[in-house]
């Protein structure tokens, strides 16, 4: 007899298992599959030398909501307390900032650096508001969307009129004309500058990275930490959760079809060939995915599916990790420094030239970097006495012109490398493995559509009421009985559960879970 | 530098000529970027070809779309909201397609002509729909207008003109069937299709083989009455047929900026063309949405009083008192063979049942000065004209 569901969730990142555990949670009962044999999705640590484990994907803490922690009954993992971000400089003289405090730059860059910092969180945190709950959806919509509409207006307009002037003048700009008004410092200019454009394909001049800046402030003031034990331990305690709240967690099932019969989503067919039912079919997978290969475009309107199909999602980032033979040094940087998060961004125009070549499907020969030394807080990921770096290198466009063959990801490599050089001079003589992965192997590994973080690019026109299309922006697929909870749906990518704890409370508002 | 000369102006169909050598009138309009005659000699006797001999009309400009691929079917079946699945090879299907909204894109046939082989026919052009469409099937689209030559030929005659031409298993040929046969190694796709609700047939060929086809079909159809008509009496024949037309009777959803100037299928009298039974269609959430919460619109079908057309005019519920306009005439005229002022039109909804009386504002012209006239009008159900020839097989000798 085929098996039934309430819910099936398809994915055990961490949105899927975000989601599948608050539905299990209040009574229904969900299954959750996921391809691979670990689950977590983008938040996994592996082995990728010998002896040496690492954050595959994800690798820093910053944006995991707190009420998700509360709703699933998730005990959090050891993390590091909040780390600072060193920008580094080739003379020495880093520029370090965590919170509104900012050391290395003049007394006015750290003056306006406090105001900038209460003002971007302030409305990080009206942002916050509504990246925690679905979208209201436009036209069309009830009585709560309207609400939902009016708040929105109503919260922006509570800022006050200058600081509502301030923020309608700032959500649409790019980051650097604003850095470059407020600050003198370019290491700091830089830095703030990665920040915004982190996994995106955007450079600091790019119109909405601004936004993007305040997206990773919304989710804990940029509060930035480390998981003891890598991303996977947030996983695996998220797997601890869901299976504590009931849900069925399988591991090693490949989804291949959604089954669709009469118009209404009907179960799933595995890569076995087994058909397990629900009424209820919970997607994680990106949206592109999940419309044109677990569904079937023939299954949704025309218009509909030519949206998703033209969706920007190519992802830009690189994923280097390092195994090591010993801690490199950094001239002007103790070795407690390494704990630190690092960026190699000297400059905002450094990283809006390392964004150029991507414009155009090349590589950066001079890339920006974020860089963890995930031994620093966990000495068990490598052997006793060495160490692992893991660093996110962007830009890497997914469509590199040529492909990504052997050569082109070695001269990637080079080029990262030799930039590393410049601020860790004795790294290059410890490092005795490597792994590079490159937007397409994160698709390959993540199975993310073009391998992108946020599945779906963060930018306005893919933001909020329309992310990730007009149509499908409350989680509800316009197909009876399908959902969406990964980071292509409101709001985006990240480990902040707010997709899949938006989807579960959309879906248990909605859903009747009754067989018909 | 070269100047490239780019051809402009209108396109001459592959029967232009032969049309030129018939010509009396001079009097011609643009058809989708061809010239096409209104009239060769008189738009009545032309009118009459249809209606008691054999009328040919040019239809080469006819928008056609040739889709093939391993998921043809499966394609066209979502495409349309019509249930393609049980359209055979050889079978012809009137189909409507919507956008999302469910509302009318276009009305036209398609032919399966060969397995997994469609043709697509239509008034308006609609590439960049099909290729929308067609994106997670595995199809082949391409716009076929120029490379397939088409002619209608109309009229109780119709059939004993294509016997006498030999084409073998013509009398077994059913309304909305196709063949394909071979003359003199031309080959000619022969359908059992019109647009002037009458025995007829189409006949689809290669457009350089075009003028010889004309002339075998005008030797074969002499002592039939075979007469070239152009695009004045066909319009006169499809009202009657009842047969609505885009851009005249609906406007494209494409085509509209203001909201409530679409139309459903439903709204056109088309909702036994919606096949809900199939699981999936474009437009079948909003279609079923309308099933359940009602039309904006109808359309009539009416029946005039007097002899005046009721061009462009207003429709009334009531004669007197709350004499609010519920609607308006599309397309109208006087109807010779059913000696009837026929029109068709578009009400709201609430209004125009079959068998319901409706008033049509029809103003006229006598000597310069505007007269108005209030005619009472019937709603007629089905088409205004239906002979039984239309539909025997085998079709009459005479």
């Amino acid at each position: 007899m085929t098996e039934r569901f309430d819910a099936i969730v398809i994915g055990a990142g961490h949105n899927g298992l975000v989601c599948a555990t608050l539905l299990a949670r209040k009574g229904q009962s969900v299954l959750l599959l996921e391809g691979k044999d670990e689950v977590g999705g983008a938040a996994i640590t592996r082995e990728f030398a010998d002896g040496f484990r690492t954050s595959a994907c994800a690798h820093y803490l910053y944006q995991l909501q707190p009420d998700v922690e509360r709703a699933t009954g998730l005990t959090l993992p050891a993390c590091s307390e909040p780390l600072n971000t060193i920008v580094l400089a080739s003379d020495g003289g880093h520029v370090t900032y965590r919170g509104d405090t900012v050391e290395g730059v003049s007394a006015d860059d750290a003056t306006e650096y406090r105001r900038f910092h209460r003002q971007t969180t302030r409305f990080a945190r009206l942002l916050a508001r509504h990246l925690n709950s679905s979208p209201p959806r436009l036209g069309g919509g009830g009585r709560r969307d309207t609400l939902k509409l009016l708040k929105l207006g109503f919260d922006v307009r509570r800022l006050g009129r200058s600081e509502m002037r301030e923020l309608l003048r700032m959500i649409g700009m790019n980051i650097r004309d604003e850095l470059v008004e407020r600050f003198a410092s370019p290491l700091l200019r830089g830095g703030l500058a990665t920040d915004a454009v982190l996994g995106t394909h955007l450079g600091p001049r790019s119109p909405s990275s601004v936004l993007t800046y305040l997206y990773r402030l919304a989710g804990r003031n940029g509060e930035t930490r480390r998981v003891v034990g890598g991303m996977g331990a947030l996983a695996r305690a998220m797997q601890v959760a869901a299976t504590g709240a009931g849900v069925d967690v399988r591991t090693g099932v490949k989804v291949e079809t959604i089954v669709v019969e009469n118009g209404r989503v009907t179960g799933v067919r595995t890569s076995d060939g087994e058909t397990i039912e629900s009424y209820t079919v919970v997607s994680s997978a990106d949206p592109k995915t999940t419309v044109l290969d677990l569904v079937g475009a023939r299954h949704f309107e025309t218009r509909f599916v030519h949206r998703v199909n033209n969706l920007r999602g190519q992802g830009n980032v690189a994923k280097l990790h390092l195994a090591l033979d010993s801690l490199p040094t950094v001239p002007g940087l103790g070795p407690d420094g390494l704990a630190n998060r690092l960026l190699v961004a000297p400059d905002d125009a450094y990283v809006e030239r390392a964004f150029n070549p991507a414009k155009y499907g090349e590589y950066s020969t001079e890339p920006v970097m974020e860089i963890s030394f995930e031994t620093a807080t966990d000495s068990s990921l490598a052997p006793s006495g060495k160490h692992v770096m893991s660093a996110v290198v962007q830009y890497a466009p997914y469509a590199l012109k040529g492909g990504w063959t052997e050569e082109a990801r070695d001269g990637f490599t080079r080029s990262a490398l030799e930039v590393l050089g410049r601020y860790l001079p004795d790294l290059k003589d410890r490092i005795i493995g490597s792994e590079l992965l490159t937007a397409v192997d994160l698709e390959g590994e993540f199975h993310m559509a073009g391998g992108h973080w946020h599945h779906v690019e963060l930018a306005f026109d893919q933001f909020l009421f329309v992310r990730p299309v007009a149509g499908a922006a409350q989680y509800r697929m316009p197909l009876d009985g399908l959902w969406l909870c990964g980071a292509g749906a409101h709001p985006g990518g990240g480990i902040s559960g707010a997709p899949g704890r938006n989807a579960a409370n959309e879906i248990l508002s909605r859903e009747r879970f009754r067989w018909r | 530098m070269a100047v490239i000369e780019v051809p402009q102006g209108r396109l001459a169909s592959p029967f232009h000529d032969r049309q030129v050598a018939l010509d009396t009138l001079n009097r011609w309009h643009e058809w989708k970027g061809y010239t096409v005659p209104d009239a060769l000699y008189d738009a009545e006797i032309e009118y009459f070809a249809i209606r008691n001999s054999a009328a040919v009309f040019d239809l080469s400009p006819m928008t056609k779309y040739r889709i093939t691929g391993p998921d043809a079917l499966a394609y066209i079946d979502r495409l349309v909201t019509r249930d393609m699945t049980k359209v055979a090879v050889g079978r012809v299907a009137y189909a409507v397609w919507c956008n999302d909204q469910g509302q009318v894109l276009d009305d036209g046939t398609i032919f399966h002509l060969r397995d997994g082989e469609y043709r697509l026919c239509s008034q308006e052009r609609h590439l960049d729909w099909l290729v929308d469409a067609a994106i997670g099937f595995d199809v082949d689209i391409v716009d076929e207008t120029a490379e397939v030559a088409a002619l209608a030929l109309q009229g109780p005659t119709s059939f004993s003109a294509l016997s006498a031409l030999g084409i073998d298993g013509i009398d077994e040929l059913k309304p909305f069937q196709l063949m394909h046969v071979e003359v003199d190694g031309q080959p000619l796709t022969v359908s059992r299709t019109g647009f002037t609700g009458d025995l007829g047939y189409e006949l689809w060929m290669r457009p350089d083989d075009a003028t010889d086809w004309w002339d075998r079909l005008f030797a074969a159809g002499a002592p039939f009455g075979i007469r070239a008509i152009g695009g004045d009496a066909l319009q006169l024949a499809r009202i009657e047929a009842g047969f609505i037309q885009a851009e005249a009777d609906f406007l494209p959803a494409k085509c509209t900026v203001r909201t409530g100037r679409t139309r459903s299928p439903f709204e056109l009298d088309l909702g036994w063309l919606v096949h809900f039974t199939k699981p999936n269609f474009n437009g079948r959430r909003a279609l079923a949405d309308e099933m359940r919460t009602g039309s904006r619109w109808r359309l009539v079908r009416l029946d005039i009083d007097g002899n005046k057309p009721a061009h462009n005019a207003y429709i009334y519920a009531r004669r007197r008192g709350n004499r609010k306009e519920i609607g308006f005439t599309t397309s109208a005229t006087w109807s010779p063979i059913c000696k009837q002022n026929i029109a068709l039109g578009t009400v709201d909804a609430r209004y125009g049942a079959p068998g319901d009386t409706l008033w049509v504002e029809i103003y006229y012209q006598r000597e310069m000065h505007w007269s108005r006239m209030m005619a009472e009008a019937r709603v007629v159900e089905g088409p205004f004209w239906s002979p039984t020839r239309r539909g025997a097989t085998p079709p009459a000798r005479c």
